[in-house]
């Protein structure tokens, strides 16, 4: 099982990777056929077979999760409640919502997408700390297996968000295991942030300055700062939370004389910055794919980059309007709602900017620019949505009610999600040296986008109508929105399944894919498909600015592929 | 392909400065191009680890800080409770213990082996005493069930408008803030242990002491957050409106 026999045949390789790592094939040495067997992947210090560690894993997450969510749906395909008890529900959407964001969504581009291609696109040969970023992972793991027991012994009914004093004193569920499984898994979230930081400043190639890095490293940066300074609050207030239920001591019961909206406040310290740690990677995977797959340059590149660090900060003012409808002064609830309405700038300023940078570029529809595009359509609804929200007045009406749902699904799924998927599929030929078929690649593309709507533009409807959110039966007059977000749910998971299914066959099936297939400018684009166990055959030197794109006629002429052709093996060191 | 021949015009550059560089190359991570990135990378990783440390016990002086606003009567009544002459022995030994730790790295950086173990053995050591008094500070306060939980008794007269609950609620917060940094210290010996084990071996030279000096910023963190919580806990108002000192 473990063999490390380099003549290992591929088909007995337990990992299932080595079939396409084949030296034969490759005629290179790789990441991927460096060594073999269960211990060589388990113990590896390498960022990019870590970084493929943490794509299995957040795979799975994303399917337990995904599978509560069309249980959900289908349960609200009538007004009764008729599939679940009620109690069955509030677990079920407790369950959704802790799995995906907290052991997919926060985890799911820079533990994969960030860990594979920081190192690569700075042009250095691993992170800063290899051996913490294994930890990372294995702290993920070790939540991960807290939150599975918690689930598999009765699971949890708190909703994603533990308030208090319902989560310390009156739920009857796993609120400690699951609550130590986010606090495990939060660790494993503050080195990877740590790790980037500090792999961004002391990494980098010669000549590879801060205002030569690609914007993806810059949303990363920033991200980073907020898992770092945000994750350490949360931890100590689940730790909180989970004293006060095991020795009954109210620093939020009001009880014992404390305030459960203390609660909220620490809670939101954390969990607003959280949305922008979803977010902010899948911005950054943006402005890539506009940039490749219209052949331009980034328009306003330093723009783009501080108002990555801006929402960053921002992020860390506006937790109060998440306690609009608590007991907030309301003097606080007008500060942090302006300062909410701030947020809008950094973000519109990257919409914009991404629109100026399609702006008479050579646009290839290729699938990472269908999801781009989508993204930033879905994006653009979600934040504008957010706008209603932090009105203080409107919020009112609106607080707790599906429009909120929808709101953050639109940022979270088809912001985060989309970024993640498009990012995939860009890098897919960098991490597995093969093509996926393009063709099933847009079909895919074209459903998750026409079943994510379908799905959650009913919502917004529903919550303006009234309609409240984590209830398993409502009003008769609510079904007709409710049966098509339950048909889009069906067209959604039906379109994610096919990404599932592709990737997988193309490990084995894929073209082989050439050096740089986008004919990109990233650093990561200049050596092997996949790169080889230190990244570059040679530290490269930059000596051009980001994102020096030239339109495709002119690439016709010079030709990626004629390049790659006079370096076969390397496609390094190309311009 | 004007980069390419950048490329090899650096990697002759490169040549000469990894033959320069080899011989120091046994401490030297295959990922770094030489010890300085390495040491740097070492330093910036640490100096964050400890923002993220002022973040998380962040969140119990957030809390410390609304609560006594909110009560300040209850936790001055609690705090007076507390042995303020233990607390300041404890903050002179951990003073001494950082400036023992500060020439445990000059030493380091010096080359000299045994004054480094010297140091290093005598920062445990007074380390270990903190630990040893403060589990006296905490016998007592189980003693007279002081520790907050099921088994907590207040047995004097409180001042009208005073709740029990949040007397107790200051003896939660000063368990929960001292176990905490107690824990953090706990790590920092078994840190020194390991140290130890490796400067007697005499790994660390004036070129590479980087885990010497980042231990040390460790410990010098352990010991501000003491710093503030003394004052906190033990003497803010409490001894002024009480009067007196500690049992």
């Amino acid at each position: 099982m473990s063999s490390h026999d380099p003549s290992n045949s591929p088909s007995s390789d337990p990992s299932g990777l080595g079939a396409l790592g084949s030296r034969a094939r490759f005629g290179h040495e790789n990441y991927i056929n460096a060594n073999y067997g269960i211990k060589s992947w388990l113990l590896t210090k390498d960022h990019k077979r870590i970084a493929l560690l943490y794509l299995a894993s957040v795979t799975v997450f994303f399917i337990l999760g995904g599978i509560y969510a069309l249980t959900i749906r289908l349960e609200l395909l009538t007004p009764a409640g008729d599939i679940v008890q009620p109690m069955t529900y509030n677990k079920l959407f407790t369950q959704h919502g802790i799995i995906m964001i907290f052991f997919f969504l926060i985890p799911s581009i820079p533990a994969v997408l960030g860990n594979f291609l920081v190192p690569l696109m700075i042009g250095a040969k691993d992170l800063a700390f290899p051996k913490l970023n294994l930890l990372s992972w294995y702290l993920y793991l070790a939540g991960a297996l807290f939150t599975i027991w918690a689930l598999l012994n009765g699971g949890i009914d708190t909703g994603w968000t533990f308030y208090t004093p319902y989560s310390t004193t009156f739920s009857n569920t796993y609120v400690v295991a699951a609550g130590l499984g986010i606090f495990i898994n939060g660790f494993s979230s503050i080195l990877t942030g740590l790790n980037f930081i500090v792999t961004i400043h002391t990494m980098r190639a010669p000549g590879m300055t801060w205002f030569r890095l690609p914007l993806f490293i810059w949303s990363h940066y920033a991200t980073s700062l907020i898992m770092v300074l945000g994750t350490p609050v949360i931890a100590i207030t689940i730790l909180l939370v989970a004293m006060e239920r095991i020795v009954h001591i109210g620093i939020f019961d009001p009880r014992l004389g404390g305030d459960p909206v203390l609660f909220q406040h620490f809670f939101w310290f954390y969990s607003h910055p959280a949305v922008y740690i979803m977010i902010l990677p899948s911005m950054g995977v943006v402005s890539e794919l506009i940039s490749t797959h219209s052949r331009k340059n980034v328009f306003g590149y330093s723009f783009v980059a501080f108002s990555s660090l801006a929402i960053a900060v921002f992020g860390f003012l506006v937790w109060g309007h998440h306690l609009f409808t608590s007991s907030q002064s309301v003097y606080a609830g007008m500060i942090f709602s302006f300062v909410s309405f701030a947020v809008a700038i950094p973000s519109a300023v990257k919409v914009f900017n991404w629109t100026a940078t399609l702006y008479k570029g050579s646009i290839s529809y290729d699938t990472p620019m269908l999801y781009a595009l989508g993204f930033i359509g879905l994006f653009t609804i979600g934040g504008l949505t957010g706008l209603f929200l932090a009105a203080l007045g409107l919020d009112v009406h609106l607080t707790d009610s599906y429009f909120i749902v929808a709101h953050f699904h639109y940022i979270m799924v088809g912001g985060a999600l989309m970024g993640y998927l498009g990012g995939l599929h860009n890098w897919w030929p960098k991490i597995t040296g093969r093509m996926y078929p393009e063709g099933w690649g847009r079909f895919s593309a074209l459903v998750i986008f026409v079943g994510f709507n379908l799905t959650f533009f009913p919502q917004f409807l529903l919550g303006y109508m009234g309609m409240p959110r984590r209830y398993h039966a409502y009003a008769e007059e609510f079904q007709v929105l409710n049966v098509m977000s339950t048909a889009g749910a069906s067209i959604l998971g039906f379109g994610l399944l096919i990404p599932g299914i592709y990737f997988i066959w193309s490990m084995r099936y894929g073209k082989f894919a050439p050096a740089n297939p986008w004919a990109a400018t990233g650093l990561e684009w200049r050596t092997a498909s996949p790169p080889p166990t230190e990244n570059f055959f040679r530290t490269p030197v930059v000596t051009w600015e980001a994102y020096e794109y030239r339109p495709m006629e002119e690439m016709e002429v010079i030709g990626p592929d004629k390049e790659q052709a006079a370096q076969p093996a390397h496609g390094e060191a190309t311009t | 392909m004007a980069h390419a021949e950048t490329l090899d015009a650096h990697d002759a550059h490169r040549g000469g400065d990894a033959a320069a560089t080899h011989h120091a190359s046994a401490n030297l991570a295959h990922h770094f191009d030489n010890l300085e990135q390495q040491r740097e990378a070492g330093s910036l990783g640490m100096w964050l680890f400890l923002v993220t440390e002022i973040m998380f016990f962040g969140g119990l002086f957030t809390g410390y800080i609304i609560y006594r606003a909110q009560h300040p009567q209850a936790f001055a009544i609690a705090s007076s409770t507390l042995n303020w002459k233990l607390g300041a022995v404890n903050t002179v030994v951990l003073i001494v213990s950082s400036l023992t730790m500060a020439l445990a790295v000059y030493f380091a950086q010096m080359g000299s082996r045994r004054m480094q173990i010297i140091f290093l053995v005598a920062t445990m050591l007074l380390g270990a005493t903190f630990l040893v008094v403060k589990g006296f500070e905490y016998a007592d306060k189980f003693e007279h069930h002081h520790f907050p939980g099921l088994n907590f008794q207040w047995n004097e007269a409180v001042p009208a408008g005073v709740s029990t609950h949040h007397i107790q609620m200051f003896y939660w917060i000063y368990f929960a803030m001292t176990g905490l940094h107690a824990l953090h210290m706990i790590i920092g010996i078994g840190a020194m242990l390991f140290l130890i084990f490796y400067a007697y071996r005499g790994r660390y030279t004036p070129e590479y002491h980087a885990p010497v000096e980042l231990t040390g910023l460790y410990w010098h963190f352990v010991d501000i957050v003491w710093i503030f919580l003394f004052p906190l806990l033990y003497l803010l108002g409490a001894h002024l409106t009480h009067g007196g000192g500690g049992h």
